[in-house]
């Protein structure tokens, strides 16, 4: 490491090289504090050029790696190795092009989600919108695939990536789609989008954004139970409203969140449900009528409509606060990221119930109710003797309910280190190994991100056979494909 | 699968010639690991629409049908997702979701086209606009490689981030990776009502001025369109919902604005068809622009006295050339440039590279991919790019 780092510091300046035990601890952690590890060196890159440059020097110096945005991730994706080097891109926060008329702009990965809707602002948008936002990098972004409350209607990142310049993992630089869409070729930044930090870094990203809608619509409707609120998302989505946000808190996190906030949420209510509409201001009106009305009818204890800004910000920041609050309900929590076919929320739930019962844990349950992403957060005392086990195996139960109900194990916040036990639940082993053909290709020494994703190692060039020319190729008739 | 009863293989002259329909996921992919093994070329086929789309394909290749694959495996309408095996006809599985009042928001020119066909070409239609292309309606595939083996990836929900976006990834691949067996897809409600407003002009700088206003303004579109023939042409928005009529009046007032002839038009449906069937012809060339290309296009389409139709909002143009000579499409490229032209349709006497140019490290990358998904080098040889 030592001639590395040497390299390293003569590739970005000194000062931008770590090495030191107490300041590389700052990095032992991403977002998912039960896991920490201790990187040989911290670099901080300062342009594309000085991040090819640092990862063809750990190419050549044999040295796996991992690239971190503001290190907000929530599966251990940016957790380092033991042995690598961590390669910080909170330096590169320049946004380069804001095109309206085109509805695109051109990033850094370290500019955050947040800011660029601020650039493109007021008239325009950028969906995605991770509660993390603030803080959480564009790159970041790009590498998990982040959601957020609105992306039942809007979409995820990799709807929203057109193009990527990218450093492989020996160095070299290639550029993937780019301002236009559908260039000609596979839709690589389609593979890449979501593919936690192991296929490369993207050091450009070409985003589109979009109009601002016309009209915000947010109403909080409180039931006396989630299976109640569950039926009346359904009944929402199938009346042929797409809104904009649906989500769904339970008593627990309710209590917690208002406990933290005071946004008036009732202590006693069994769910509260959010529910943003958005777009023409005469559709609008007239679905949030609907809306109004469909919890009405379903026996909604109360219904607050929001009706300025204000409120509106208050609905949500009971919701946005629900993570953050969950310290007066248990020093230490897991948050899971399952997600469900939507129909069978009520039964999932029942069965998340009887396991906390069962596990003698509280589960609180927040979730982006549209499109069945449930965040349970099992709540434990790390100081109490093999708590802390047992909150880990209700959290694997509860994944596995997720999975045999059809679901997945995660919805946004990616595979990482957390989840990466329980591939084998919703993949084979010939998924998995599909899943390598492409690490292969892109990083055929698994020096990017290594023991992230895949829930076993697994060597390259095992499972790809050599190419052999087509006859016609080896004829000299085609040289394509 | 051994023991399992083998489709039958036998090799015929050119694609025209079907020899393997298997009748499960699991013989196609024994087909198919059969041609790996022994270095045989194959041609995978859906509806037969567009075999004529990239760059033609081996003499000799064994043609591999998904017709036998037409099952719908599931349409979950409570969570607006459904399976399909990737010879069902995509007709045939919106009949089923309308029964719903659903809708796979997936419009290419209705050809008969299977829909495993529309996803491996990424062929896609109007409503593009609003709900993206095949690459964002797909939210879970299954494959079979040329080593034999089946692999999934994604699921049925449409959130989820587990394991690399492969559907992503066969999406447009024209078969070069493997063979798309089955399709996991995120549906939509179909809207109630629609109605479209309708501007005409004659100038192709004031057609470009009023899409973008449209495009940059807030209303919710459901498609939004240019046309351009002969000296004149449209923009054309479409809006759906509850109440569609007053966004129609809204963006007929912003055309009108921009000093276009407008009208609107309730029953749009015959309308919005013609744009879809446009995209095709006897040659065809996507040019995969920029928005605020629209005058640019058109003015070089008029050159070429080639009619065009375009997603404004997204940069997509499909240039019909009546013409259809190598030197026209060379022309399309050198002045249209950096957007990448592709030619589409063509008849075999054109004698053109259909895909274009691509970056040599883009390249490199790609023929990797293609390498470590297909080693064998049988699938669709000839086909794609690189």
């Amino acid at each position: 490491m030592g001639s590395l780092a040497e390299r390293l510091r003569r590739i970005v300046g000194a000062e931008q090289v770590i090495t030191h035990e107490h300041q590389l601890r700052t990095y032992e952690s991403d977002g998912l504090l039960q896991y920490a590890v201790t990187p040989a060196a911290v670099v901080l890159p300062g342009s594309a050029d000085e991040v090819a440059e640092v990862v063809r020097a750990c190419h050549e110096a044999e040295v796996p790696w991992v690239a971190r945005g503001a290190g907000s991730g929530l599966s251990g994706g940016a957790l380092p190795v033991a042995e690598g080097v961590l390669i910080g891109l909170n330096r590169l926060r320049r946004i380069l092009a804001v095109d309206l008329d085109d509805q695109r702009v051109l990033v850094e990965p370290g500019v955050t989600n947040v800011a660029v809707s601020q650039a493109v602002g007021p008239s325009h948008f950028y969906p995605p919108d991770p509660s993390s936002q603030i803080v959480c990098t564009v790159g970041g972004n790009v590498a998990e695939n982040s959601g957020g409350a609105h992306c039942f209607k809007y979409g995820f990142t990799t709807n929203y990536v057109t193009g990527l310049e990218l450093v492989l993992s020996d160095g070299s630089r290639v550029t993937l789609g780019g301002k236009e869409l559908d260039r000609p070729g596979y839709d690589l930044v389609g593979a890449f989008v979501g593919s936690e930090g192991t296929l490369g870094i993207a050091t450009r990203i070409w985003l589109r954004v979009v109009p601002k809608p016309e009209s915000v619509r947010t109403l909080v409707a409180f039931f006396g139970s989630t299976v109640q609120a569950g039926e009346v998302v359904s009944e929402i989505v199938s009346s042929g409203v797409v809104p904009g946000a649906i989500e769904m808190m339970d008593n627990l996190s309710i209590r917690a969140a208002e406990a933290h906030t005071g946004a008036g949420y009732p202590a006693d209510a069994g769910a509260a449900l959010v529910v943003e509409l958005d777009g023409s201001e005469a559709e609008c009106s007239t679905r949030f009528g609907e809306v109004v009305a469909i919890c009405e009818r379903a026996g909604a204890d109360s219904v607050r409509v929001a009706r300025d800004d204000a409120e509106r910000e208050l609905i949500w920041k009971a919701r946005k606060a629900a993570f953050a609050a969950m310290g007066r309900v248990a020093p230490n929590y897991y948050v899971q990221d399952s997600v469900i076919p939507r129909t069978r929320l009520a039964e999932v739930l029942r069965q998340i119930e009887e396991l906390a019962h069962e596990y003698e844990l509280q589960v609180a349950n927040v979730f982006h109710a549209g499109d069945g992403n449930l965040h349970p957060l099992v709540c434990y005392d790390a100081s109490k003797t093999g708590e802390a086990e047992r909150a880990e195996e209700l959290a694997g139960l509860i994944v596995q309910a997720c999975v045999d109900a059809g679901g997945s194990i995660t919805g946004e916040h990616g595979v990482g280190i957390d989840k990466k036990r329980y591939m084998p639940a919703m993949f084979g082993e010939s998924d998995l190994s599909a899943f390598q053909r492409l690490r292969c290709a892109f990083d055929p020494d698994q020096r990017a991100n290594p023991g992230k994703v895949m829930p076993t190692p697994r060597l390259c060039g095992e499972v790809p056979g050599p190419y052999r020319r087509h006859p016609l190729e080896a004829a000299g008739v085609a040289e394509r494909f | 699968m051994a023991g399992a009863p083998r489709p039958p293989v036998t090799r015929g002259a050119g694609a025209a010639a079907t020899a393997a329909a298997p009748s499960s996921r699991e013989e196609l992919a024994e087909a198919l690991g059969e041609a790996g093994k022994a270095g045989t070329p194959v041609r995978f086929r859906g509806g037969g629409t567009k075999l004529g789309w990239g760059a033609g394909g081996a003499e000799d290749a064994v043609v591999i049908s998904t017709a036998g694959l037409d099952r719908i495996v599931e349409h979950n309408a409570g969570d607006l997702t459904a399976v399909l095996e990737a010879g069902v006809p995509l007709a045939r599985a919106q009949e089923t979701f309308a029964a719903a009042g659903q809708m796979l928001a997936l419009d290419p020119p209705a050809d008969g086209a299977t829909i495993g066909g529309v996803i491996a070409t990424a062929d896609s239609g109007p409503l593009r606009a609003r709900y993206g292309g095949p690459r964002d309606l797909v939210v879970g595939m299954r494959v079979a490689l040329s080593d034999g083996t089946l692999a999934k990836s994604g699921g049925k929900v449409i959130k989820n981030v587990a394991g690399y976006d492969l559907g992503k990834l066969f999406t447009g691949a024209f078969g070069t990776l493997g063979a798309i067996v089955e399709v996991s897809v995120r549906l939509h409600p179909a809207p109630p009502a629609t109605a479209t407003a309708l501007g005409s002009s004659s100038d192709p700088d004031e057609l470009g001025r009023a899409a973008r206003a449209l495009a940059r303004s807030p209303l919710e579109h459901h498609g939004l369109d240019v046309r351009w023939a002969t000296g004149s042409g449209n923009a054309m928005v479409r809006f759906a919902g509850a109440t569609p009529r007053p966004q129609a009046e809204a963006a007929a007032k912003l055309l009108h604005e921009e000093g276009l002839a407008t009208e609107i038009v309730e029953d749009d449906e015959e309308l919005w068809r013609g744009q879809r069937e446009r995209q095709r012809g006897k040659a065809v060339v996507r040019v995969s622009g920029l928005p605020t290309q629209v005058p640019a296009v058109v003015r070089a389409a008029e050159r070429l006295g080639a009619p065009v139709v375009g997603r404004a909002s997204l940069g997509l143009f499909w240039v019909r050339l009546e013409r259809a000579t190598s030197e026209a499409v060379e022309t399309l490229r050198r002045e249209l440039s950096p957007a990448p032209c592709v030619v589409l349709d063509r008849p075999t006497e054109l004698d053109v590279d259909p895909w274009g140019p691509l970056d040599g490290a883009t390249l490199a990358l790609m023929r990797r991919v293609k390498e470590s998904f297909d080693p064998a080098g049988v699938c669709n040889p000839g086909v794609y790019l690189l």
